[in-house]
């Protein structure tokens, strides 16, 4: 079945079996590696991407459901070589470890931060239930969102 | 993991989704979301011949309210009942229990349309629906049919929809005056899933005393089940009647049993969570 969708700003069209999963349409057939698939069950958020402006996870979408969507992915974050405030978060604020999740928990951000510019702790622990991560024991993604959203906001404390 | 092979179709009004539907002699399931039914094909526990999804039929995803209540269309996603202002003032169960459903990324895809006729013995909506005493518009070939909330839920993953009928509206009734509603819950720590879910109306009258309550309990039985026993045990009564009227919250239920929790615990998360869900109703209701 022939799709087009834009993904990080960039139109494309392919021909594909309507069972092909969204996460392995950007993996596999647009080489864009950054979206990772974790549990494959819908669990644990590795495959988040946002889609028509909401965060979703691309294991439990069908590539052919997302035919005429806008779609971002991790790479298409940084502008001009230069890093989105909440991957900076993450960098300095040492919120990763192996980094497997890495890019689920930013992707997941964006939305949250978008609803909410200034998030309290618990507001940021609840937004990113859908995510799991296995290394840092979340303290320091809840600080790297912490900073995002004071980049973000124009408060940098 | 990838479900077995099927056909899609993505038909632009209703009255084509009811054709393919009638069409494919049963072979063909409906989507919205997708996720109740995409996690289900990948573990080949469903395998449709085709899939109609649903989401580009106009007119499903609008909320509206009115004098006789609230209105919300099949495909609006649980993110947005979470989120809109009108429904928290119109039923805050209804906010409450969508904002609790799995996490942010489910909520942006799942839609109360799914929720209710996926019948999921662990879902949030059901209960609401049940406690609100609500009514579903369901259409099929011949025309449109109202089932109430009452009727709806027939058994595990089982409705009162037919095979070849598209859920389109959902009605919540306007709560009476001195009504508080309230949902609470208790989910599994990875999947977010209710291992209880507690919906609770209750209407006070003019001496203060409990009017009406309607109490509905989720991921303890086959499906979700309105407790009558608690609701009897309430009529008339007043707030020191609550906690021995919750005892009765998994009377007569065949509780569930699995590597998630006990039946008895089960029954026990039913009793505590409706007395939780009725205070804070009968409280909203006082104030
Ligand atoms: C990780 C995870 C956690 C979750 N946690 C929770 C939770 O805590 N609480 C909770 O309540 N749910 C939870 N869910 C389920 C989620 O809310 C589902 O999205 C929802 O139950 C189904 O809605 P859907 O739109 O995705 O339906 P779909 O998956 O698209 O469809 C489900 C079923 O309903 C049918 N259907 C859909 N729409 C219609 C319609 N309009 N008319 C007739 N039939 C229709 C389909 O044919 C299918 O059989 C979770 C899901 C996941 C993946
Ligand atoms: S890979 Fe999609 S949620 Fe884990
Ligand atoms: S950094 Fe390793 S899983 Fe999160």
């Amino acid at each position: 079945m022939k799709i087009s969708m834009t993904v990080n700003g960039k139109q494309y069209e392919h021909d594909v079996e309507p069972r092909l999963l969204l996460v392995h349409y950007i993996r596999d057939v647009l080489q864009l590696t950054g979206t990772h698939v974790g549990c494959d069950t819908s669990q644990c958020g590795a495959c988040t991407v946002i889609m028509d402006g909401a965060a979703v996870k691309a294991c439990t979408i069908l590539a052919v459901q997302a035919d005429a969507a806008q779609i971002e992915t991790i790479e298409g974050l940084a502008t001009n070589g230069e890093l989105h405030p909440i991957q900076r978060g993450f960098w300095e604020e040492h919120g990763l470890q192996c980094g497997f999740c890495t890019p689920g928990m930013i992707m997941t951000t964006v939305d949250l931060l978008k609803n909410n510019p200034a998030p309290s702790e618990e507001e940021i622990r609840k937004g990113i239930e859908g995510n799991l991560c296995r290394c840092t024991g979340y303290q320091n993604i809840v600080k790297a969102i912490q900073y995002a959203a004071r980049e973000m906001s124009g408060t940098r404390a | 993991m990838y479900p077995a092979k099927f056909d899609y179709v993505a038909p632009s009004s209703l009255d084509e989704a009811l054709r393919l539907l009638s069409e494919s002699g049963g072979e063909a399931k409906l989507i919205a979301g997708g996720h109740s039914l995409l996690p289900m094909m990948k573990l080949r526990l469903a395998q449709p011949a085709t899939l109609i999804d649903i989401r580009k039929i106009p007119g499903l995803n609008e909320i509206r309210v009115d004098a006789g209540g609230l209105t919300i269309g099949a495909l609006v996603t649980q993110a947005q009942i979470a989120s809109s202002p009108e429904v928290a003032r119109a039923l805050p169960m209804l906010s409450e229990a969508a904002e609790k459903v799995g996490d942010l990324q489910v909520r942006n895809k799942g839609t109360i349309g799914g929720s209710l006729a996926h019948s999921d013995p662990a879902g949030d909506l059901p209960a609401v629906f049940l406690a609100a005493d609500g009514e579903v518009i369901a259409r099929g070939a011949s025309g449109e049919r109202t089932i109430r909330a009452t009727d709806f839920f027939v058994d595990i993953l089982t409705t009162a929809l037919e095979e070849n009928e598209i859920l389109t509206q959902i009605r919540f009734p306007a709560l009476a005056p001195r009504t508080g509603t309230a949902y609470a819950k208790f989910d599994h720590p990875a999947s977010h899933y209710a291992l209880t879910g507690v919906a609770a109306a209750v209407t006070v009258g003019d001496g203060g005393s409990i009017h009406q309550a309607r109490v509905a309990v989720t991921g303890v039985g086959v499906k979700a089940y309105r407790a009558e026993g608690v609701e009897q045990a309430l009529t008339g009564r007043g707030g020191d009647a609550l906690q021995a009227a919750a005892e009765r919250a998994a009377d007569g239920v065949d509780c569930n049993d699995d590597i998630h929790a006990s039946a008895e615990y089960r029954a026990h998360l039913a009793r505590v969570f409706t007395r939780r869900a009725l205070a804070t109703a009968l409280e909203r209701a006082q104030a």
